[in-house]
């Protein structure tokens, strides 16, 4: 990438780098900002990276390969977490045979997020390690000891990066030798592996044992360093915020946590004994100033104004100076907007002339929310333009009720709209429903990924397709339609304006390519046709050479 | 501490080459020998918003966002963000606006991003030959003399100033 040994590197590519370097087989996840870049470049440096329809499945996929004997890699923005959470809360339980390591992509400030939670947390509910790396050659580094952690203690561990982690590019010096892994292998492991309640009060005393463990081993591991400066000012830090506070102090003294779970205690109350005033920065929530206070020592943690959005050096400084004064508005940028000649202004359009309430969901036709067309009413996490729709529809009266719709994307739908479309036909609202799938042929928000759908693979080679009409109507949905979403035809009005007045269910299928991939689309349709018929495109060449 | 990074950021609207100049920057510091970082929000950005890069650079560099009102440096490539950026600038710091070079001259005007570069390379210390070979190494190379004349049209029109 640049010169020889000196990367300069964001923290996703550290972490791809890394994952390559240690011989990881397989990379599953689902894109979601800001994670994705993670998997495609571990596939562009020739990993078997793989997008699943979900995070639930692609942590199912990652479990699976790690109790084959294999180090694999799963990763994921901090609400994917909350999909995958069943799978990885008894993962913890079930253990690994080979190494599994969980990014978990936190994006405080939500720059592009419906929620800032901070998924710190998950490692304390699931009770599984976590490193948390605070610039790119710590995200290389970390992946790395993860990656030892879990094959020493045979058992998931939570990589959790936060946006500005992930985003910003940093120097990374990769590591010079990596012990390679093992060659995959099933050995069987009924109890360990199969949680029937038996085997899992067993795996539960088993787990915490680990903690245990682990926590002796993280007071003297080199994953957390001490900076002695002066001893007037102690600051406890973790992830980016540690960069901002050694920019806004450079005289104090630090202790820089990058194992944050389980926490070395020991070694927490060593620095805050040396120490005058002892402060936690942590950016999110006060994960790290509420368990250190619990353990009985009284550091300073930062004020509640502070956990909202990321920390940066102004935030930082007048956390120090205890400064509760507003703070400055930054002043507005443009805000992002549906592209001029997106297919789904088309949409919005009918939406909003036909004053239809719409469940809408994630991804860029949540931009539908905006200025002009203001046409979505709801959008709460992946999939739930579905039910939040189906539960507007049964309460509502009548009048309000048909004006229902539901308004959802392509590679969403695949995400976990499935199961809803199942709940509509199982459970059909009086008046019916209806629901529109935006097929625009890609992951568009998130930089364009493939999905099931698309028919091709994260490598943009061919795949088995899911064809989503045939779906909607192998779930019972009789009314299904397909049409392209045109500029000035008045089509897809005239479509939708029935399937609201049949009182049935409806599935409105809006298929066009985002025009942003039209050019690839193409390129990628003929690699396909010479991958299909060699023997054709020779012929033709031939004939053209004629 | 901050007189010895030099901050730098570049903002314009998604698609117009900011997150492309910050890397070329960010590259040519590295190749210089400095601690470089390099930050920058995607993500909905994709979708013509506003957007903003950071590039800091130096003996060692801490976090790698360019506190408000500490750039050294602020690139803008399109006029309506120079109002909602100037706050990021330190007293004394230097607005480098889409004014800065004739566009008439530019063999694109996609090449405006490179053009700017050009014009800050020139109160840079990273040498011409460096900055060529960022050039270069970041682009495909059937744009690089395209992108070379742009950035030398940039870099002699600030050299005077």
């Amino acid at each position: 990438m640049n010169e020889l040994n000196r990367l300069l590197l964001s923290g996703d590519e550290a972490i791809a780098l890394a994952a390559r370097h240690a011989g990881v087989a397989l990379g599953v996840g689902y894109p979601g900002t800001p994670s994705t870049e993670i998997l495609e470049v571990f596939s562009e440096q020739g990993g078997h990276a793989q997008w699943s329809p979900n995070e639930k499945v692609a942590l199912e996929v990652a479990i699976g390969a790690a109790f084959g004997g294999a180090r694999a890699l799963a990763t994921m923005k901090h609400v994917g977490l909350n999909v995958a959470s069943d799978p990885l809360f008894t993962a913890a339980y079930t253990g690994v045979s080979g190494a599994l390591v969980i990014v978990s992509a936190d994006d405080p400030g939500m720059a592009s997020s419906q929620n800032e939670q901070d998924n710190r947390r998950y490692a304390v509910a699931a009770g599984i390690p976590m490193l948390e790396p605070s610039d790119s050659q710590e995200a290389y580094d970390f992946t790395l000891a993860a990656i030892e952690i879990s094959e020493r203690w045979r058992i998931p561990v939570l990589l959790r990066a936060t946006t500005r982690v992930c985003h910003s590019y940093t120097v990374v010096h990769p590591a010079p030798a990596i012990v390679a892994p093992k060659p995959a292998n099933f050995e069987r492991d009924i109890k360990s592996r199969v949680m029937i309640p038996a085997y899992a009060r067993v795996a539960h005393r088993k787990l915490r044992q680990k903690l245990a463990e682990m926590q002796e081993w993280n007071e003297s591991c080199s994953l957390n360093q001490v900076v002695r400066g002066s001893p007037v000012l102690g600051i406890i830090a973790s992830g980016i915020s540690f960069m901002h506070a050694r920019e806004v102090a450079p005289d104090a003294s630090f202790l820089k946590l990058g194992f944050t779970h389980p926490l070395p205690m020991k070694k927490i109350q060593e620095f805050f004994n040396s120490v005058q005033r002892c402060l936690v920065l942590e950016e999110g929530d006060p994960y790290l100033v509420e368990a250190i206070r619990a353990a009985g020592f009284r550091v300073e943690g930062k004020a509640d104004m502070y956990r909202f959005g990321e920390l940066d050096v102004p935030r930082v400084r007048r956390i120090l100076d205890y400064d509760l004064t507003p703070e400055p508005a930054k002043p507005p940028g443009r805000p992002p907007q549906l592209c001029d000649a997106c297919q789904y202004r088309v949409v919005f359009e009918a939406l909003r002339k036909k004053d239809c309430i719409v469940a809408g969901d994630i991804g860029c036709y949540t931009l539908g929310v905006l200025q002009p067309f203001e046409a979505i009413d709801s959008c709460v996490c992946m999939g739930a333009s579905l039910g939040v729709g189906l539960g507007l529809r049964h309460v509502l009266p009548a009048e309000q009720a048909r004006r229902v719709v539901s308004v959802i994307g392509d590679s969403t739908f695949v995400h976990s709209g499935i199961s809803g479309l199942v709940e509509m036909v199982y459970n059909p609202p009086p008046n019916g429903h209806v629901l529109i799938i935006l097929d625009n042929a890609t992951t568009a928000m998130t930089g364009h990924q493939e999905h099931p759908g698309t028919g091709r693979k994260l490598n943009h080679e061919p795949a088995n397709r899911l064809v989503l009409e045939d779906l909607a109507r192998a779930v019972g949905v009789r009314r299904v339609h397909v049409i392209e979403p045109r500029a000035g035809s008045g089509e897809f009005d005239r479509l939708l304006t029935e399937c609201l007045a049949s009182n049935e269910l409806a599935v409105i299928i809006a298929r066009r390519p985002c025009i942003l991939i039209a050019k690839q689309l193409k390129q990628y349709e003929q690699q396909r046709c010479e991958c299909d018929a060699p023997q054709a495109v020779a012929a033709v060449a031939a004939a053209v050479a004629g | 501490m901050s007189h010895q990074v030099t901050n730098v950021v570049v903002a314009g609207l998604g698609g117009q080459g900011v997150l492309k100049g910050t890397d070329i920057l960010a590259d040519a510091a590295l190749r210089a020998g400095f601690d470089v970082k390099k930050s920058e929000i995607k993500g909905m950005s994709q979708r013509g918003g506003s957007v903003t890069g950071d590039v800091r650079f130096g003996a060692r560099v801490f976090s790698p966002m360019v506190p408000q009102a500490e750039a050294d440096f602020l690139l803008v490539l399109e006029p309506t963000q120079i109002d909602p950026n100037r706050y990021l600038l330190r007293p004394g710091g230097v607005l480098i606006t889409p004014d800065a070079v004739n566009a008439d001259l530019l063999p694109h005007k996609r090449t405006l991003n490179v053009a700017l570069l050009g014009a800050l390379s020139a109160r840079l210390p990273m040498s011409e030959e460096l900055w060529l070979t960022a050039l270069r190494a970041g682009f495909d190379e059937s744009f690089f003399e395209g992108n070379r004349k742009a950035f030398l049209i940039g870099r002699s029109s600030l050299s005077g100033a």
